[in-house]
């Protein structure tokens, strides 16, 4: 019985930013809420995603995806990439200590390897999180150390977006080492784990490096981000470790803001965990973050270090095998409330650390707290050290340039005495 | 027998509120006591020639609010006492209302009609009142019937039609009626009034024609009494005969082909030179088809394969003609257009059907409306420059942005000089082109902008100058602001390009919300509004450092608003209003520093105080619960986790409130949300207050008062109070799966031919899988044998819901979901369930080939969780 009403929307937007921030909200809550069933369901899928390549426990024909080609290389790396992409549907902890382990994690450098011009590729680390980019199925998803999901989008990589015509078989799929770069919303590439379903776990850097060269141009994933295309690859430059390499990675303008030199072992293939054949080495002028800082950004007075509490009251750095740092005893141990397999956090007192051959002869360790619960592994020996060095005497980088030069003259030197 | 009611009928009207009160008491007592005798008292005080009008009208409005109300609780209430009333006394309350539309005072026949209705609608579904539309009909046809007989019965033909549906009548009445009312419409046999009566009747009975208008003769003759009474001489009944095409153009869209030619001549004829009323039906004919043919053309996007209605191409096919007519509107402007909100006038009509045949043509607008804008936008009557603009502006969505792209770059730097013109509408229409442009021309994201780091400098710098302008001006310029920040949502290396003016814009902003030259608070919703999409859409880690400093700023004007002086509802609503705008703006903030772990800490350390805040605003409203402050409160249950437990003791008491608040079901379902996101920031912390909640979420969907919509997240928070305590769920569980296996009974039934309920039970669908996973996975530890009975219930309805081909891709990754959780937690106890359900394998196969990649990787874990089940 109203009249009609004619009128319509006047020069105004169709929806309330209230309504707007409603609808948001009931997305961010669905959101939570089927990744919290998801944690849940996560203990069980863990099982059957890492096991699901070898196990005979699951009847074949429940799993209807078909393996990849195995004719390309070893079958056992081949199995590594495989649960890679199996791995990518998993979360929370499980996902965190699995990815964690499959990424190689340099050492720190406390002294300088022999034959660094010769053998050595140095190139400088972009600032940003380190990640596994998968592409495979039409998707590309990016996965922190942690494994959680860092993005979620279409690119160019092979099979990487959704897109007739491009990519290769349904099956192919690339694993790509990155760190993801936030200023400049960019993947900067710095190692190649596996391009279209070949692996290149057995190769060496020297290889893998030429390879992504070569490979990660040709597919547009370095064109400025479209559509298909959300996020911009880019190689980074890498040098061979002589004086000028280490100079052009040094002081070189690059793109990005730098966080130290990463220094690779050309020789080495890529080996998931800690690894001397790849090493990380900061000062103050190519990085941000030398000495650690606490949680509230703040560098303490004291050097902090988390070590891992083992059955024994051992407490024990990353390392495999584990570097013993100290004991605690059995007493202390319970009054703490620690467990074996607790992170624990010490200050390192003015006693210092003495070592020698690899060994702590001696530590001055001050028992802070436990770790908190984010942190997946204790320390690592070299990162101690340097830590610790860094501090007190750092590695300069003209130790490095001195290494090379003396390097140089030895190589000379034959020279001279063949033309004597 | 009836009672003599007069006096109490004029004294419930007296100006003395004494004796106003004690005859509202003794109506009401007689109500109470009697209803029966009531109403017949009522009837014959409706139907007394002798009564005074005044207690004439009372009875008509009482009578009626005792058959209808617009609650629907209390409705059904009306409707049972209603039929409970013995069937003779019914018979005369009928009589009498019947006679009534006959009597000579005009204002009794017209409340007698919609009485009518009223009773109507409640027994004609029920077939209890066959006798109705004969003795209608009869009114029509007895010769010796006077006009004013005529009249009122074809406006009680029409109200019974608005009330009752075409399936109530069998399709002889909806003829007889039909025909009444057409032949109401002859101008020769009928005087002015019967004729108004006629078509305004029809309009109500078009949706009853359906069979009609299939017929090509009954239909073209409908068409041509409407045509004719579209030319009648009288402009009330032209106007109302133009409502009805409006009606049949979205009703009878697919038959209209054949006289459209007709209908272009008609309404080009009233849009030019009929009184406003007239023409803006007119134009109003071409928004709907236009509305018509883009709902077709959506319908038909090519991934549906979906077979479509019939698109006929009108729009097109007129276009070359109707442009013009368009065009020719919009110079009609009034000069306070924009200043106040319940103006429609012939230009604003204009300029939104333009708007709406660009969306329905695409680029074939652009050639016929760049000569009007280039011709127009420098002419020194600012009505020109006005119409000008505003059809630049209304092309921006339709074309393609290749067809658009060059004009819109060509015009940009016009447009921002444009935003100082002389006049204010010139201005305003100029800001919301601005707008326009930065909406559909302004995607980085998809690679496309006018917006390059060369101009934006420029841009900022003009909206940030117009900000300053007159309140109508400003706000359409927060309305750029909001668009031009959107595009770079999520827009990659782009999203930084905002940074450098971030804080301008944010004081700007800030500036404009403390204005009070506005009418109303229109200028500061916008400001706040837009300020919200600025932060949301901004590059966190450049930004975090300016929405931490704008965090205190925003908790003190928030605290400010407890210090407002409140003396009357009005004040009340005024200050609730603010304090929306600011937790709005709150809750943003905390959503946009917690999205990432660098920047959370700036939440932790305020959670306190802003906490302390909300609790605050709760307190300044004892009735209900302020629904931002609720939505606000998520996000930071959200940001600190466990810690978020201190805060328990003094919230509850809101969320109780909240919970119970039906009447503004909206805050009921925000508070059903928040309880979810405190469940997973305590989880087994919550257990303390989970008797009290289960117990208000149970009464809650027993209920029939509360809207439905809140059913299906309720039974989303099930599942998140079960995954949050575990095993304590225990003792809910009988109570929750018995009300968790009744809504899928009701699922079960649904019918499935109406949309909205389809899409309501798809959501109910997919919550009450929410709820069994959640149930299952918190049992998995410790207590999943409690769930083995209700096993083969779930089964059946995740096959149930299988075999349904119209269910939404949600409600089948939930199914997939808990049946994998099935598996999964119960185990080996229901194997043989698994062996017998069949439908599993096919059902999977259908999930692991979807598009869906979500489904696929949850399809693949379900896969696994029976694979292993069936092999061990």
């Amino acid at each position: 019985m109203a009249p009609h009403d004619l009128r319509r929307p006047f020069k105004r937007r169709p929806i309330s930013d209230q309504q707007k921030r409603r609808d948001l909200s009931l997305l961010r809550q669905s959101q939570h809420r089927s990744d919290a069933q998801q944690r849940a369901r996560n203990l069980a899928s863990s099982v059957i995603s890492l096991q699901s390549s070898s196990s005979p426990d699951v009847d074949p024909e429940t799993l209807s995806e078909p393996m990849p080609d195995v004719d390309t290389a070893g079958h056992e790396s081949e199995a590594s990439s495989f649960s890679i992409r199996q791995a990518s549907s998993l979360r929370g902890p499980e996902a965190r200590k699995w990815f964690a382990s499959q990424l190689m994690l340099p050492e720190w450098m406390i002294d300088v390897p022999e034959n660094l011009s010769r053998d050595w590729y140095v190139l400088a680390r972009p600032a940003g999180k380190r990640c596994f980019v998968v592409s495979t199925d039409g998707v590309t998803v990016s996965r922190l150390r942690n494994g959680s999901v860092l993005h979620h989008f279409p690119s160019a990589l092979p099979g990487g977006a959704r897109k007739k015509g491009v990519s290769g078989p349904a099956q192919s799929y690339s694993i790509l080492d990155c760190i993801f770069h936030e200023a400049d919303q960019t993947y900067y590439v710095i190692d190649m784990v596996c391009w279209r379903g070949y692996s290149l776990y057995e190769c060496t850097a020297e290889f893998r490096f030429f390879w992504l060269q070569s490979k990660l141009d040709e597919t547009g994933a370095c064109d400025p981000p479209s559509f298909y295309h959300k996020f911009r690859f880019s190689v980074v430059p890498f040098y061979n470790c002589d004086q000028s390499g280490l100079h052009s990675a040094y002081t070189g303008s690059l793109p990005y803001v730098k966080d130290g030199l990463l220094f690779y072992n050309k020789h080495a293939h890529y080996h998931t965990g800690n690894t001397p054949l790849v090493l990380i080495w900061k000062d103050e002028r190519c990085s941000q973050y030398v000495i650690d800082t606490d949680n509230n950004g703040q560098v303490p007075s004291q050097q902090h270090i988390v070590l891992e509490l083992q059955d024994d009251g051992k407490i024990v750095t990353s390392d495999d095998p584990p570097v013993v740092v100290n004991c605690l005893n059995a007493d202390f141990v319970k009054q703490s409330g620690l467990s074996p397999g607790s992170l624990v956090r010490f200050a390192i007192g003015d006693g210092g650390l003495n070592c020698v051959d690899g060994k702590f002869e001696k530590a001055d360790l001050q028992y802070i707290s436990v770790s908190n619960r984010a942190r997946a592994f204790a320390d690592s020996y070299s990162k101690i050290m340097f830590q610790y060095m860094a501090r007190r005497s750092p590695l300069k980088v003209e130790d490095l340039a001195s290494m090379i030069s003396q390097e140089n003259q030895q190589d000379k030197l034959p020279e001279v005495e063949m033309s004597d | 027998m009836a009672m003599e009611i007069t006096q109490f009928l004029l004294a419930a009207q007296s100006a003395d509120a004494r004796v106003r009160t004690e005859a509202e008491g003794s109506l009401k007592q007689f109500q109470e006591q009697n209803l029966p005798q009531f109403l017949l008292s009522l009837s014959f005080e409706l139907a007394n020639n002798e009564k005074p009008s005044e207690s004439r009208r009372l009875a008509g409005i009482l009578l009626k609010n005792s058959l209808d109300a617009k609650d629907s609780g209390r409705k059904e209430l009306l409707v049972k006492q209603w039929c409970a009333i013995d069937l003779a006394l019914k018979s005369q309350i009928k009589e009498l209302l019947l006679r009534t539309i006959g009597s000579s005072v005009p204002e009794a026949r017209h409340t007698s009609a919609q009485v009518i209705a009223k009773v109507a609608s409640i027994e004609v579904p029920q077939k209890q009142w066959p006798e109705l539309v004969g003795s209608l009909l009869s009114n029509m046809t007895q010769q010796e019937s006077p006009a004013h007989l005529k009249q009122s019965t074809l406006e009680t033909l029409g109200y019974v039609c608005e009330e009752i549906s075409h399936h109530d009548l069998v399709q002889d009445e909806v003829n007889s009626v039909l025909t009444a009312v057409v032949q109401g419409m002859n101008q020769a046999a009928n005087n002015a009034e019967v004729r108004l009566a006629a078509t305004k009747a029809l309009l109500n009975a078009l949706d009853f024609s359906q069979t009609n208008f299939e017929n090509e003769m009954e239909r073209s003759y409908i068409m041509k009494m409407v045509c004719e009474t579209a030319c009648a001489k009288e402009p009330v009944i032209r106007q109302a005969a133009f409502e009805c095409l409006v009606s049949i153009a979205s009703t009878y869209y697919e038959v209209l082909e054949q006289y459209m030619q007709t209908l272009f001549e008609l309404t080009a004829k009233a849009v030019k030179e009929d009184e406003e009323s007239v023409a803006l039906q007119a134009v109003e004919f071409w928004s709907t088809i236009c509305d018509e043919e883009i709902d077709r053309q959506e319908y038909d996007s090519p991934d549906t394969g979906d077979s479509s209605p019939p698109h006929s191409g009108f729009i097109e096919k007129a276009l070359p003609h109707l442009v013009p007519m368009l065009l020719e509107t919009l110079e009609k402007q009034e000069e306070d257009q924009d200043h106040e909100d319940d103006v429609w006038n012939i230009s604003m009509a204009g300029g939104t059907c333009l708007g709406l045949v660009a969306r329905t043509v695409g680029d074939g607008i652009v050639p016929l409306v760049m000569p009007f804008v280039e011709i127009n936008i420098r002419k020194p009557n600012w009505r020109s420059r006005e119409a000008a603009t505003y059809a630049f502006g209304s092309i921006l969505e339709g074309p393609t942005i290749d067809k658009l792209a060059p004009m819109v770059a060509a015009g940009l730097e016009f447009l921002l000089t444009a935003t100082k013109d002389e006049n204010n509408h010139v201005r305003d229409t100029t800001a919301w082109t601005l707008s326009r442009i930065f909406e559909f021309l302004h995607t980085p994201d998809s690679g496309f902008s006018v917006i390059s780091p060369q101009n934006l400098p420029r841009i900022v710098g003009v909206l940030l100058e117009s900000m300053k302008d007159v309140p109508n001006v400003a706000e359409k310029v927060c309305g750029a602001i909001y668009n031009l920040a959107q595009g770079y949502e999520d827009a990659g290396a782009s999203s930084s390009l905002l940074s450098p003016y971030l804080t301008e814009i944010i004081q700007h902003l800030l500036a404009a919300a403390e204005r009070t030259d506005g009418p109303e608070s229109k200028l500061r919703s916008a400001s706040y509004e837009t300020l919200n999409e600025v932060v949301r859409c901004s590059n966190l880690l450049e930004a975090s450092g300016i929405i931490g400093q704008l965090l205190p700023v925003i908790m003190v004007k928030l605290g400010q608003t407890m210090d407002l002086q409140v003396v009357s509802t009005e004040d009340r609503e005024k200050q609730a209003e603010l304090q929306a705008s600011l937790c709005g703006v709150l809750q943003v903030i905390i959503q946009k520093l917690s999205s990432k772990d660098e920047t959370k800490p700036i939440v932790m350390q305020n959670a306190d105080q802003i906490m302390m805040l909300f609790l605050r605003v709760f307190g300044c409203h004892s009735s209900s619960v302020h629904e931002e402050a609720m939505l606000a409160i998520g996000a930071l249950a959200y940001a600190t986790g466990a810690e978020f437990a201190k805060y328990m003791p003094e919230l509850f008491k809101y969320l109780q409130t909240g919970l119970q608040n039906f009447e503004e079901y909206q805050v009921c379902s925000i508070t059903v949300g928040v309880i979810g996101d405190i469940c997973r920031a305590l989880d087994d912390k919550i257990l303390p207050f989970c008797d009290q909640i289960m117990s208000l979420l149970i009464q809650n969907l027993q209920s029939d008062a509360l809207h439905r919509s809140v059913k299906p997240p309720i039974f989303s928070c099930f599942g998140d109070i079960a995954l949050a305590i575990g095993g304590h769920f225990e003792r809910y569980v009988a109570t929750a799966l018995q009300i968790m296996q009744g809504a899928a009974q009701v699922c079960a039934q649904m019918d499935t031919l109406d949309e909205e309920l389809m899409d309501y039970g798809n959501q109910l669908r997919r919550s009450i899988f929410e709820a069994y996973s959640g149930i299952l996975q918190g049992f998995k530890d410790a207590k999943a044998e409690l769930m083995v009975p209700y096993a083969q219930h779930l089964l059946q309805f995740v096959e149930l819901v299988s075999k349904d081909s119209l269910r939404d891709e949600s409600v089948t990754k939930a199914a997939v979901a808990a049946m994998g959780d099935l598996a999964d937690v119960v185990g080996e106890k229901i194997k043989p369930l698994f062996s017998n359900f069949t439908f599993c394998g096919e059902f999977l196969n259908e999930c692991l080939d979807s598009e869906d990649d979500d489904l696929k990787d949850t399809a693949r874990w379900t896969q696994g969780m029976i694979a292993r089940l069936m092999v061990t």
